[in-house]
Order: structure tokens, then C-alpha cells, then sequence
């Protein structure tokens, strides 16, 4: 599995898609701390984009990755290796250079504009936590996709689909649901379906550290208790686990069953 | 009348047999109260250092009490005032006040002042007192550059650091007051000034005042207030050049105006609160020249407001510059600062080319149910947001400000 792991990193680094990608980071985190010297509204900035972005590189890359290197894939699945281990390995190549490329690109700004002497080292740590497990949670999703389809087509159209949904569709019908049932208490509710998408609990964590919870009044307060302790913060996190551990283990039935 | 009374004043202390009289520990006049009873109008009584546990401390005569290195009036608690004053032509100043014992029936203050006239209180240090001061039914005060502080836990059991009530023409100048109640509250009270205090950390409002007309509220900073500052059911009040910083909680305000009218705020900065302005059935107000600062709401309108007028105000980097209610509106904005205007200028005269609409749908949304804040800056808001921008649906289509300004007002850093 690491020999392929090795390979898919390498592969990836020879494409230079990673380069583009960190380069494209390390511009953005230079160009924030250039126009604002201050690092909480340089941690707002990013959090948009990283929440918006990462999952959709992510998906966009495990798709690719996976109709492009099918042949070598089956190349590879004549050989006495286990079915498994290639795709695992593929997977954690492709998710985690992708993840070296956020975190070194954020990262390197980040320490050069003297991120230690602030106090917001514990913010961007929780920036970059869920950034990579954004990375790894897409890209598990878009390996799932690819795997159900053959036709490359159908299969990046439903993983932009599924990247849509996550993204925008899911908030659409949230508030919905909360401009019907105004009457009724809420705050359960969207504590709950913030739990339930991967890019709302990562954009809700971040946001809540930064002390936007004020704004909440009293779902703020009840969001304040849930996220702002540390137990919250282990749930949260473990959701997030959930959300890539979910994906891999359909890959892999898939996977058990699937005829290449 | 008040000069007459002044020079009045100052020629009786220079024609009349005056005397100074020394109260120390080791003087024959070992008590405060004792000093002031053999005082006669015109009198000092000079107070030298140390520790004095007296209350009730009744003041009916024209002295000037002064302390000596601040000599220390300790109440111990008891449920009584230090000093109860029913006279004109007073003054106290340079004493400490401390343990004025907390009552749930009753107004325990260092200070009680009723029905007089002419006084100053001044360079006075009150510490865990329960009311530091309170005033009533009296007239041209001035109570200047006093310390209070305290350790208010809740609302019920705790008093304010300057309360004044049913009085006129009062000064209330560069004092600093922490941990009360309210920092400075104010009802029924006319004509008065009240400038450069600074009030901060109060459990409930920094200054708060109501049914108070004609007063003029400037140079204050007001910080970390539990609910920052109320002002309620008044006419005519100026308020300039305050500072509204860091009132930040789930109830808190900058700056809550309730049923005011006719009144002028200009100036003002409004930092990092949850709520900049919250407007309550406010009319005729005029907004000049504020900076509204990385607050959560920079105004926030709930009821009835009419005939306000924004202008030369800059919005920068709030969460949301405006949260209106109603879908009519009858309110100016006019020539201001948005952080968030994204228009261009053609002739390069500095007045965007594009009208700059400050009410967002989603701040629309987020009125009808609160719960959907969650979503701040999810890319589906930004969507809608955008949507609503280009076409007005939900939100009022004449609210808006024609002639937004590409360039801060007067940019303070």
C-alpha cells in the first residue's frame, strides 16, 4: 500500500497540479497579510475561500485522478495485490498531497508574517484541521462516484452535483425549512443539520471561535455551549472522522463486489 | 441666578468671619459628623488622613467638607448612607468611600443629595460602595472627576455609580466608573451635560437614561457594558464624539435609542459591537459623521422609525450594515461611507455612480427567523444576497443611498 501511496504522490508532484495549487495558496495567504496586517480578519478571509474551494478541488481531483490513472489501476489490479490496498493508496496519495499543498501554501504566509507572536495560533490551527479534513472527506466522496460510474461524464457530473449540494443546495433547503417552521424552536434543529454537512460543521466551528456566536442571541448561546467546549469541539471533530471513515468503508464494499 | 449665587458665594467666604476646622484622629474633633455640626455656613471643615467609620453624616449648612490624601470614610456595611445632604452651596471633595452596605428596599449611596442647590462633588474615590452617588430633586450640580468602582455580580444586588433622579442642570464631568449597575443613570433630569467619563465593565448599561430632555451627552467612552448603553423615551439630546467599544454578548448594544426624538448624534464611533445602534420607534433623528466598525449589526431598526437622516456616516466591515423590519421606509441615507459598496465612479468626483442598497436579503431572512444566522457566509447567502442586489424583492425598494461616497469620512485609525 505505501509503495502506492509513494507512487500516487509522486505521480500527482510530476503533473505539477500540486505545485499550481500550492503556489495558488501561497499567493493568496501573501496577498492577505499584504493588504491586512490582521490575523483574525486573515482567518475570516481564508475560511471562505478554504470552505468553498477545498471541497471542490477535492472532488474535481479524486474524479480525475481516478478515470486517469484507470488503466494503470487495472494494470496493477493483474498483479497479486490486494484490491483494498491500491485504492487506499491511491486515496491517501491524492488526498494527502492535495492536503501538503494547503497546508504548506497557507502555512508558509502565515509564519513569515509572525503567526507564533499572535494569539490566533489556535484559530488557524482549527483553519488547517479543517481544511485537510475537508481534503479528505471530498475526495473519499468523489472516489465513491467514480467507482459507481463508468461513463466519465455521468461521473463528474454527479460529483459537481454532490459538491453543489454540500455546498449551496443544503443551506437553500435548510433555510427554507427554518423560514416554515419559525414558530417552532429551532435551535436543535440547526444544530443538527449543521452537524449533518461536512462544509456547514467546518464553517460553523471556525466562525464560533471566532466569536461571531453574539450574533446568534439566544441559538447563539446554545451553539456557544455546544461548540465552544471542549466536548463539542471532540463531537465535532469526530463527525468530521465519521464523515471520511462513512465514504471509505462504502469504497470499499464497492470495491469487494465491483467487476473492472 | 448662578453667577449672582456664585460671586454671592465667594464674598461671603471673603467678608464673613469664616473658619477652618480640622478633624483628625488625633485632633480634639476626632469625627466627621461632629465636624460638620459645629461648622457654620461658609465653614471648612478639612479632613486629614485616616481611617473614619462613620455613616449618616447629615448635611444641612453651606460647608465645603475637604479631605486631606484621601482619608478614608468606611460605612461598614451599615445600611445607611455616609453623607445625607438637604442643603445649597455645598462642596465635598477628596474623600474614599468605602462598604455602603447593599439593600434590597432601599437607595444606600456614599453621596445621597435631595432637593438642593449649588454643590460640587469632586476628586472623590468610592470603591465596593453600594450606590457611589445619588441625586434628587436638586439643581446645578457638578460632580467631577470621581473614581467608582465596584464588583457588581447581577442586576438585583447592585446599585449605580451615579444616579440622578427628578433634577436639572446637573454637570456630570470626567469621571470613571466600573463595576456598578449602570455607570450613569438618569431619569427626569433636564438640561444637564454629562462628558468625558468613561464607563466600562458595568453589568447592565454604561449610561442609561430616560425621560431626561434637553441634555447633551459628549467625549464619553463607553466599553464593555453588559448592555452598553440605553437611552429611552427623550427629546431633544445631542450626543457627539462618544465612544461605543466592545460591548459584545448575545443582549448588548452599542447604543439602544427607544421611543427618542428629535435628536442629534454626530461623531460617535461604534466598535466591535454586537449591535452598533439598535432604533426603536425613533423619529427626526440626525446621523452625522459616526464610524460604524466591525460591529455585528451597525443599525438596527425593530419598529416605527420616521424622518431619520444618515448621512457622511461610514459603515465599515459589519457583519450587516443595516437590519430594517418594515417594507416601507420613510428614513434618508445620504452620502455615506460602505465598506461593502462594490459601484464604480465615472467622473472621479467621489460619489459612487450606482445607488448602494445597505439592506442585504439575508439580514431580511435572519429578522423573520434568527435561527438562520448559521449560515452567515455560506455561499448560498452570498447568492441570494447577490440575486437580490441586482432585482429588490423582499427588502424596500427606496431604501437606499444615492449618492454613496467612494472614500471614508474623515478615516480614523
Amino acid at each position: 500500500m505505501l509503495k502506492i501511496l509513494k507512487y500516487s504522490i509522486f505521480d500527482l508532484l510530476r503533473s505539477r497540479w500540486s505545485y499550481v495549487y500550492f503556489v495558488f495558496y501561497l499567493i493568496l495567504g501573501f496577498v492577505l497579510f499584504f493588504l491586512n496586517n490582521d490575523v483574525n480578519k486573515a482567518i475570516i478571509t481564508l475560511m471562505n475561500i478554504i470552505i468553498v474551494l477545498t471541497p471542490l478541488i477535492g472532488t474535481i481531483f479524486g474524479v480525475m485522478y481516478y478515470y486517469n490513472s484507470k488503466e494503470f489501476t487495472e494494470l496493477l489490479l493483474a498483479q497479486p495485490i490486494k484490491r483494498s490496498k491500491i485504492f487506499m493508496g491511491q486515496y491517501l496519495g491524492v488526498s494527502l498531497s492535495l492536503t501538503l499543498s494547503l497546508v504548506l501554501g497557507i502555512g508558509i504566509p502565515f509564519v513569515l508574517y509572525g503567526l507564533f507572536k499572535s494569539a490566533s495560533i489556535f484559530d488557524f490551527g482549527l483553519l488547517i484541521v479543517v481544511g485537510a479534513f475537508l481534503n479528505f472527506i471530498f475526495v473519499a466522496l468523489a472516489y465513491n462516484i467514480a467507482l459507481s460510474n463508468e461513463n466519465k461524464i455521468k461521473g463528474f457530473g454527479y460529483a459537481i452535483l454532490m459538491w453543489l449540494f454540500l455546498a449551496v443546495v443544503y443551506d437553500g433547503i435548510f433555510m427554507i425549512l427554518a423560514i416554515k417552521f419559525k414558530e417552532y424552536p429551532l435551535d436543535k434543529f440547526a444544530l443538527g443539520a449543521m452537524m449533518f454537512n461536512p462544509i456547514d460543521l467546518s464553517r460553523t466551528l471556525i466562525l464560533l471561535k471566532l466569536d461571531i456566536s453574539a450574533l446568534l442571541g439566544y441559538t447563539g448561546a446554545v451553539f456557544k455551549q455546544f461548540f465552544g467546549t471542549s466536548k463539542g469541539l471532540i463531537i465535532s471533530l469526530l463527525i468530521l472522522c465519521l464523515w471520511v471513515l462513512f465514504p471509505l468503508f462504502r469504497m470499499r464494499q464497492k470495491l469487494l463486489k465491483k467487476d473492472f | 441666578m448662578k453667577n449672582f449665587l456664585f460671586f454671592f458665594f465667594i464674598s461671603l467666604t471673603f467678608f464673613a468671619q469664616t473658619k477652618t476646622i480640622t478633624v483628625c484622629p488625633s485632633c480634639t474633633i476626632k469625627t466627621i459628623k461632629k465636624g460638620v455640626l459645629s461648622a457654620n455656613d461658609g465653614d471648612t471643615v478639612l479632613v486629614k488622613k485616616g481611617v473614619y467609620k462613620e455613616h449618616l453624616i447629615q448635611l444641612s449648612k453651606s460647608i465645603a467638607i475637604v479631605g486631606e490624601n484621601y482619608p478614608i470614610i468606611d460605612a461598614l456595611g451599615n445600611k445607611e448612607s455616609i453623607f445625607a445632604i438637604k442643603a445649597d452651596n455645598f462642596s465635598i471633595s477628596g474623600f474614599k468611600f468605602i462598604n455602603v452596605g447593599m439593600s434590597f428596599t432601599k437607595e444606600i449611596a456614599g453621596i445621597f443629595v435631595t432637593n438642593s442647590k449649588n454643590f460640587v462633588l469632586e476628586n472623590n474615590i468610592f470603591q465596593d460602595d453600594f450606590y457611589a452617588f445619588i441625586i434628587q430633586s436638586s439643581k446645578y450640580g457638578v460632580i467631577k472627576d470621581n473614581k467608582i468602582t465596584g464588583h457588581a455580580v447581577n442586576e438585583t444586588s447592585s446599585g449605580n455609580g451615579v444616579h440622578v433622579w427628578k433634577s436639572s442642570h446637573i454637570r456630570i464631568e470626567g469621571n470613571t466608573i466600573s463595576g456598578m449597575r449602570d455607570g450613569i443613570y438618569l431619569e427626569f433630569v433636564q438640561k444637564s451635560h454629562i462628558f468625558n467619563n468613561t464607563s466600562k465593565n458595568n453589568v447592565r448599561y454604561g449610561l442609561h437614561f430616560m425621560f431626561s430632555h434637553h441634555n447633551e451627552y459628549y467625549q464619553n467612552e463607553f466599553k464593555k457594558n453588559g448592555a452598553g448603553v440605553a437611552v429611552m423615551f427623550s427629546k431633544h439630546i445631542k450626543m457627539h464624539n462618544n465612544t461605543f467599544h466592545f460591548n459584545w454578548g448575545t443582549a448588548s448594544y452599542g447604543l439602544l435609542l427607544k421611543e427618542i426624538n428629535d435628536a442629534d448624534i454626530f461623531d460617535n464611533i461604534f466598535e466591535q459591537n454586537t449591535i452598533g445602534i439598535n432604533i426603536d420607534g425613533c423619529n427626526r433623528i440626525h446621523y452625522k459623521n459616526n464610524h460604524f466598525i466591525r460591529n455585528g449589526w451597525a443599525l438596527k431598526f425593530t419598529g416605527g422609525c420616521y424622518s431619520n437622516v444618515f448621512e457622511f456616516n461610514n459603515f465599515m466591515h459589519n457583519a450587516f450594515d443595516l437590519s430594517y423590519n418594515s417594507r416601507l421606509n420613510n428614513n434618508k441615507f445620504e452620502a455615506n461611507y460602505w465598506s461593502e459598496y462594490t459601484g464604480y465612479d465615472l467622473n472621479k468626483d467621489g460619489i459612487g455612480d450606482v445607488p448602494f442598497r445597505p439592506v442585504k436579503l439575508f439580514s431580511y431572512v435572519v429578522n423573520q427567523t434568527p435561527e438562520t444566522l448559521v449560515l452567515l457566509r455560506s455561499l448560498f447567502v452570498d447568492i441570494i444576497n447577490f440575486s437580490e442586489k441586482v432585482s429588490p424583492v423582499f427588502t424596500p425598494d427606496n431604501l437606499k443611498d444615492n449618492t454613496p461616497l467612494m472614500n471614508p469620512v474623515n478615516p480614523i485609525e
